[in-house]
């Protein structure tokens, strides 16, 4: 009999079905204090938080993402104090690097081979004679010259027979040889641009900046979206209708296009404006430049639609439950109610739509930019690089390819890991 | 006197549809005034130029040109004129030609551009949507979902200047396609951007009927259709597929929104010679009655565009409620 209620826990849900009808009148017996102690001890109560991370974690789509997530902050933010060059610095003589290299003995070989038309001329000049014994004849020195002069040099074939084979990073012939004369030279990994300036830490700022704009962007959004959201949805009547008319508004225009206009419209005023003294928002613009904070007044007028209809749902399925109806009986204010007792409750739905406002973001920052009207020079972002790298693209395609698989792989991982969350923190929603 | 349901249903409809036709016009207006007070806003008048003109002569032409009332007059009789299809004259990259008659020559080709993409991203997004739905939890689903993720995390940018690179790029074996768009080319000149503008409402378009499919198979009509013994391909494709098509007819509205605003970069990208592209153009080069006039164009053609995908959905779709807002 011991052993029995052993097995069925106590206050377990799940009865035992085969001893369901052998009640004896021990199993009414009130619990020892141990078996009420062994209860407590089975079931940890887990929080909220707890319960969604639990999910989150045996979601391997999503973990993957937020590792690829953690892996990309590390480059933007702790990349750049790695690497000894500035993005904004021009490295002399590094100019146009491929993110590979020769090494100096291979440069030479290739050098003296494909050389000009005159050496390869006097060398199969020479050739010839020694292999007829005699002085050549005019017309058999024409017929040489001919075929030097029409025979291409052929790079990959004399790269074949000579077994040279391209190296890993960019380095340029003076970094070449000061590594031969034992110094340590860092590589260009992804190549350099034009100016010299290396392609890897560009492209570490830029993603920096596309990320950072990403967030703060959403975070604005969540900011707007949920105060207006949980105001239209606690008032309800006749100021919900009118706030949710103005949000049908905004959400009927094609904000692009608005986007686009304000962003033109504000850069001229916003330039005025930082040229009118140096206090901290005219430094702020500087920094940030008038074309990124176009962008953001954007996404304030534009983009928090979305996240105040969400919040509204949520609201308005909240507020007539019991706890609300206590806070007012008790004669919390309205504002107390939204922020304690209302917006908590929706918080795994402000969580999942910040999430996923931060791709989008980041998504209309690269659009824009390689429009030309977002971030502008000297800061960098990947949507410019990628702009930038559009006019040489058909020598120098992997100053597109690079910024243009950073960009997708980063919007893709932040999609990945929002759609993750929204499964762990609202299971209901799984499709 | 009682009226039948469908009497009912009929005149709900006709009521909607003015509600929502009012909207539209709202958000028209609010659209042509906010790009007028912005341009308006942006400091220099029109009559800036290398040789600075004398305050009388400014005063002279603001007076003739009516700039010298307050904005809100000016802002009336700009949209007087732009109901009546006059949206002022381009004063720098074609000077003084209509914006109008640049808008008409160039509308053509991006509609035509967009057309096809939308095309190709329905025709073949919805198929693949349910064949992801049908076999959902095997392979098939997981690539197809895998597919269609990385195509709507990847800008449009992105995938015309990847193809461009790669199908039009230095590369002689696989160089199929023109550079530089030409319309004389036919139909190897649209593959390319037609497929870059096309890819995005594509795997969106897949991604949504999928899910309506789930949906649908799950309903009841498809247990009995199955319990007659139909076919699955007819089950699939004449009882499901007209239920699961509804939501997707609701993202035409944004898509075509969409292909319209991504046809920015993507004519910018293969020099397509259309509408986006010269917006774009515009922009850089601050040629203001062009850029409102293109706005105020393409916000309309949006806007209405939206509101008869609207309707239709209703149509479609009887059951709608619509006395309800928005979406």
């Amino acid at each position: 009999m011991a052993d029995r209620i052993k097995r069925i826990k106590f206050g377990s849900f799940q009865p035992n079905i085969e001893n369901l009808l052998e009640l004896t009148p021990e199993d009414f017996e009130s619990a020892s204090e141990e078996q009420k102690e062994g209860f407590i001890q089975d079931r940890k109560s887990t929080s909220y938080w707890q319960d969604a991370w639990r999910r989150l974690r045996q979601n391997t789509v999503a973990m993957v993402a937020l590792g690829v997530i953690f892996l990309l902050i590390l480059f933007a933010f702790v990349g750049p104090t790695l690497v000894p060059y500035g993005y904004e610095q021009f490295v002399k003589g590094s100019e146009n690097l491929y993110p590979w290299h020769y090494s100096l003995e291979d440069q030479a070989l290739i050098d003296a081979a494909s050389g000009d038309v005159d050496q390869r001329l006097s060398a199969a000049l020479e050739a010839a004679e020694k292999e007829k014994g005699s002085e050549l004849t005019a017309i058999e020195k024409a017929q040489i010259k001919a075929k030097v002069k029409t025979e291409k040099f052929d790079v990959a074939e004399f790269k074949e027979e000579h077994n040279i084979h391209l190296k890993l990073f960019g380095y340029s012939k003076s970094e070449l040889m000061r590594i031969e004369a034992g110094e340590k030279v860092f590589p260009h990994v992804f190549g350099t641009d034009g100016f010299g300036r290396d392609i890897m830490v560009r492209l570490m700022i830029g993603t920096r900046v596309s990320m950072l704009i990403g967030i703060f962007a959403a975070l604005l959004v969540l900011l707007i979206g949920a105060t207006y959201g949980s105001i239209s949805g606690f008032m309800g009547g006749k100021v919900d209708t009118v706030m949710m008319r103005i949000v049908e508004l905004i959400y009927s225009i094609p904000e692009m296009l608005v986007v686009l206009l304000i962003s033109t419209a504000l850069k001229t005023p916003l330039v005025n404006f930082q040229n009118t003294g140096n206090g901290f928002l005219q430094t702020m613009v500087g920094i940030l430049g008038p074309n990124v904070i176009s962008m953001f007044i954007a996404f304030g007028l534009m983009y928090w639609v979305t996240m105040a209809r969400i919040i509204r749902g949520q609201i308005l399925q909240i507020k007539e439950q019991e706890f609300v109806t206590a806070a007012k009986a008790l004669g919390a204010s309205s504002g107390r109610i939204i922020k304690k007792h209302l917006l908590p409750n929706c918080v795994g739905q402000i969580v999942v739509t910040t999430c996923l406002q931060i791709p989008s973001a980041i998504f209309l920052e690269s659009f824009l930019s390689y429009l030309g009207v977002g971030v502008s020079a000297p800061m960098t972002s990947l949507g410019s690089m990628a702009s930038d790298a559009l006019g040489g693209v058909q020598t120098y395609g992997f100053r597109l390819v690079v910024p243009a698989v950073i960009l997708s792989i980063m919007i893709l991982s932040f999609n990945l890991f929002g759609d993750g969350l929204r499964d762990a923190l609202d299971p209901r929603l799984k499709k | 006197m009682r009226k039948t349901a469908n009497e009912t249903g009929s005149e709900d409809m006709a009521k909607y549809s003015l509600r929502r036709l009012g909207m539209a016009l709202v958000t028209l207006l609010v659209v042509a005034s906010l790009t007028f007070l912005l341009m308006n806003s942006i400091p220099g008048g029109p009559w800036q130029s290398e040789k600075p003109l004398s305050a009388s002569v400014i005063a002279a032409l603001n007076e003739k040109y009516g700039l010298d009332k307050p904005v809100i007059v000016q802002l009336g009789k700009y949209l007087e004129h732009a109901v009546t299809g006059d949206l002022g004259v381009s004063f720098k990259m074609q000077k003084n030609r209509a914006v109008v008659d640049i808008i008409l020559e160039m509308f053509p080709m991006s509609a035509s551009i967009g057309f096809f993409a939308l095309l190709w991203a329905i025709l073949v997004g919805v198929p693949l949507g349910c064949i992801a739905a049908y076999k959902r939890g095997t392979w098939i689903d997981s690539l197809l979902r895998i597919v269609c993720t990385i195509g709507v995390s990847m800008p449009s940018f992105v995938i015309a200047s990847l193809l461009l690179t790669t199908f039009a790029g230095s590369n002689e074996a696989l160089r199929f396609f023109p550079t530089i768009f030409k319309a004389s080319l036919g139909v190897k000149a649209y593959i390319l951007p037609c497929f870059a503008l096309g890819l995005y409402p594509m795997c969106y378009t897949a991604r949504q009927a999928r899910s309506s499919m789930l949906d649908s198979l799950g309903q009841d009509y498809i247990r009995t259709a199955r319990a007659k013994g139909l076919k699955n391909w007819k089950i699939i494709f004449k009882h499901a597929l007209r239920n699961a098509l509804i939501p997707v007819i609701t993202y035409l509205g944004p898509e075509i929104a969409y292909v319209l605003c991504g046809g920015f970069v993507v004519e910018t990208v293969f020099s397509v010679p259309g509408l986006g592209r010269y917006f774009i153009l515009s922009i850089q080069n601050r040629d203001y009655p062009v850029i409102m006039g293109t706005t105020i164009f393409l916000a309309a053609f949006i806007i209405i565009m939206n509101f008869l995908v609207d309707v239709l959905y209703n149509v479609v779709d009887p059951r709608i409620k619509l006395s309800g807002g928005g979406k």
